[in-house]
């Protein structure tokens, strides 16, 4: 019983071990985009120059980013006005581009000039297509009804997207296929469709040299890059927001698309692009630091074990008892087991969103190293395997034993710690390592709330296309989880009572039954 | 000591134990026999309260069974099964002394209480450390023995506690368990379905078919007068065994 006592303890004390400190100073969003990661990184710099502490969060998605302003969680990121009306307050038929300032101001949030570029959606062609079928506006496009049409899933369903476009222009093409935005350029390059979408500040429409058709009839809205601050950032540092906004009217669009470019090739990060920028532009010096890469692996390591660590154990000690229960009382385990299962359904992102609302409502940090979205979201996925295997376990515990244990006059407290959680103890370290492994694969999502860890290069490798950026994640996370899978099988041998392990070859099994 | 009085159990449709009114003096060796399914096997794990009458009563010294009073019932009955019931992830030690260690007894006083009783059971010491795994059929029951000796109870209920063993092996132990019992004077109700056996152990035997007794006697008795046609097959089919 000690060295389960000792395992008990040693557990708890690394779950409660304090972790990495929440991102200090003032906190930079952005999405997990090139453009906005380099602008988020430019206010990051900015910031830093004014000798005050800042952190830059990438994060997933638009409302997650937003409500994160709301919240305080982040106190300014860039973002596009079109976005603001067409996706934040897609709900309010009065939101327009003229009065956004207004809206956001009742929020707490307030909102600068345009930084000088738009980057909008258009249509792209090749330059071969449009000289030849004589294209420059997208209403030339109707007399053209058997082009092929390739756009991104996002804009294949949004509002601002084909649904309407075709609407507004009477558009008669019937063959149009969704895909992944640099997919299309691919399919566009290689003559399988002949129109896409894109962002016109996307670097590849230089290198593609692709011709972007007239919006002719106005029907895509502006999205002029701003930013987004929280009014209560000029009280906590006064002077701040005026230095930030440098920014407006300083980024042209021909700057963000070679911006764009430069990260997109790989010639420069993203931090190495907006401090370049800021010199030449400000003349303001901002110190990159250059780290190894096993530096930078290490520091990712640390964040991922944090992750794990703290989801994993607390969820061992919820998930035992509940296979417990489930064991010892039927209907009420299937509920218990019904219930964790469907939370295995969950698609991560889904799950991480979900669990946002509920944490913030706790005052837990929600975003960034750290984040309780996804240690919870991670604690939940660990539930399954424990609770199963504890739960089958101790329901295939031979009756002889259980019996054995009843007769002589054992209570069901001491049989549950003297005989069933020991003849069940194979199966609920086994359910323990699969939730280890599993843990370690899915704690890469935690990226997509800020998280950082191994899923960080993954995420950023997936957007650049740089495949030895994401082996950077995918191969530490690998080898953690077949780290972890030994230190279990290691275990195993420690923690299974001597009598149920396997018998070693040339064991003293004298006088065997058979 | 223990009694059934007109206990009735089913499963599902099947009635295993059929209105039986049965009593077991103090320290007499009364024997179930029968063939499988006969409800002998029932009647035992009744008394130990591993499974309830769904008709009629059973008495421990003249109190009803209970949930009030099992825990304390169990605790002066020594029960034991076919293959033993060892635990299997306990040494031998741990399992002969798992009660002692539920009811916080001392150390010394268990372990002085393991050497009596391991001595009593004829086991070597070598074997206290051993994993139930690796025992011999005949050595796993002596410890099954010791452990249901532990508290010193005044019943002992066995259900074919012999019935997997090798005959050579059978037979010692049948010996040993004799001199066990007569030695402690415990009230014992053993359940088999192997007649020679019941003949050498028995103060009384108890012939059940189909959840009812059909005779209840001296073994001699049965033997030489059964009472009825089943009585006297199941006597005859085991004949040439005691001829």
């Amino acid at each position: 019983m000690n060295r389960y006592l000792l395992v008990l303890l040693l557990l708890i004390a690394l779950a409660v071990l304090p972790g990495t400190v929440p991102a200090p100073g003032i906190r930079v969003g952005s999405k997990q985009d090139t453009e906005t990661a380099i602008l988020g990184e430019m206010l990051t710099q900015l910031i830093r120059a004014t000798g005050e502490k800042s952190t830059r969060l990438a994060v997933g998605g638009t409302t997650v980013v937003f409500d994160a302003l709301k919240r305080g969680e982040v106190d300014l990121y860039p973002e596009y006005t079109g976005t603001l009306v067409k996706e934040v307050f897609a709900g309010d038929p009065t939101a327009s581009q003229e009065n956004l300032a207004s809206l956001l101001a009742a929020q707490g949030i307030g909102i600068s000039q345009p930084l000088g570029f738009n980057n909008s959606y258009a249509l792209a062609v090749r330059r071969e297509t449009a000289e030849r079928l004589q294209l420059s506006r997208i209403s030339d496009l109707s007399a053209h009804p058997d082009l092929r049409l390739g756009f991104s899933n996002e804009f294949v369903d949004r509002d601002d997207g084909w649904k309407n476009l075709r609407k507004a222009y009477s558009l008669p093409q019937e063959n149009v296929s969704g895909m992944e935005h640099d997919v299309s350029y691919r399919q566009l390059e290689v003559g399988d469709i002949d129109v896409m979408d894109a962002y016109t500040t996307d670097a590849q429409l230089a290198e593609l040299d692709l011709v972007l058709l007239e919006d002719d009839r106005e029907y895509f809205p502006r999205y002029d890059a701003v930013v987004l601050f929280r009014t209560d950032l000029e009280d906590r540092y006064p002077g701040l927001i005026k230095h930030l906004l440098k920014l407006e009217s300083a980024v042209s669009e021909t700057e963000i698309v070679q911006l764009n470019a430069l990260v997109a090739s790989r010639e420069a990060s993203e931090l190495q692009a907006a401090s370049d920028f800021l010199r030449d532009k400000f003349s303001i010096e901002t110190h990159v630091e250059d780290r190894s890469v096993a530096a930078i692996v290490w520091d990712r390591t640390l964040e991922h074990c944090d992750l794990v660590r703290r989801s994993l154990i607390p969820a061992i000690f919820c998930a035992v008892p509940l296979g417990v229960l489930a064991a010892k009382f039927p209907r009420l385990g299937q509920l218990i087991l019904g219930a964790v299962s469907v939370v295995q359904t969950i698609p991560a992102l889904a799950l991480l969103v979900l669990l946002i609302a509920p944490v913030a409502y706790l005052n837990l940090n929600t975003l960034g190293a750290g984040s309780m979205t996804a240690v919870l979201a991670l604690f939940l996925y660990s539930l399954l395997p424990i609770v199963r295997n504890t739960a089958t376990g101790l329901s295939t515990i031979s009756p002889e034993y259980d019996e054995s244990a009843t007769a002589l006059g054992l209570s069901r407290l001491f049989k549950l710690f003297h005989i069933e959680l020991p003849l069940a103890s194979p199966s609920i370290l086994a359910g323990v390592k699969t939730a280890a492994v599993l843990n370690v694969g899915f704690a890469t999502l935690g990226a997509l709330v800020g998280a950082r860890g191994y899923g960080q290069p993954i995420l950023t490798g997936i957007r650049l296309n740089d495949t030895a950026l994401i082996m950077q994640g995918a191969v530490p996370a690998a080898c953690l989880a077949i780290l972890l899978q030994f230190l279990f099988e290691y275990s195993e041998r420690w923690l299974v009572p001597a009598g149920l392990r396997p018998l070693s070859v040339g064991g003293d099994d004298n006088g065997s039954r058979s | 000591m223990i009694e059934l009085k007109g206990v009735t159990k089913r499963f599902g449709t099947h009635l295993a134990v059929d209105n039986i009114s049965f009593a077991c003096p103090q320290g007499e060796t009364q024997v179930l026999i029968g063939t499988s399914g006969c409800g002998k096997s029932t009647m035992l794990r009744m008394m130990v309260g591993l499974e309830t009458p769904d008709e009629g009563q059973l008495l421990f010294e003249g109190q009803p069974l209970s949930e009030s009073n099992l825990s304390r019932v169990r605790q002066r009955i020594g029960y034991m099964i076919q293959e033993g019931g060892l635990f299997p992830h306990l040494s031998v030690r741990e399992n002969v002394s798992v009660v002692p260690r539920f009811l916080g007894w001392q150390q010394s006083a268990t372990d002085s209480r393991i050497d009596e009783l391991r001595q009593l059971a004829q086991l070597p010491t070598s074997l206290l450390d051993r994993y139930p795994r690796q025992l011999s059929g005949g050595q796993s029951q002596r410890v099954s023995l010791m452990r249901a000796l532990m508290l010193d109870p005044d019943v002992l209920l066995l259900d074919e506690p012999l019935g997997d063993l090798d005959p050579m092996i059978r037979a010692e132990l049948q010996q040993d368990l004799r001199t066990i019992f007569r030695e402690l004077g415990k009230t014992v109700v053993l359940v088999t379905h192997d007649l020679a056996e019941a003949g050498y152990l028995a103060d009384r035997v108890t012939l059940l078919r189909h959840g009812q007794i059909v005779q209840q006697g001296d073994f001699s008795e049965l033997i030489e007068n059964p009472i009825d046609d089943f009585a006297t097959q199941f006597v005859q089919a085991q004949r040439p065994v005691l001829a």
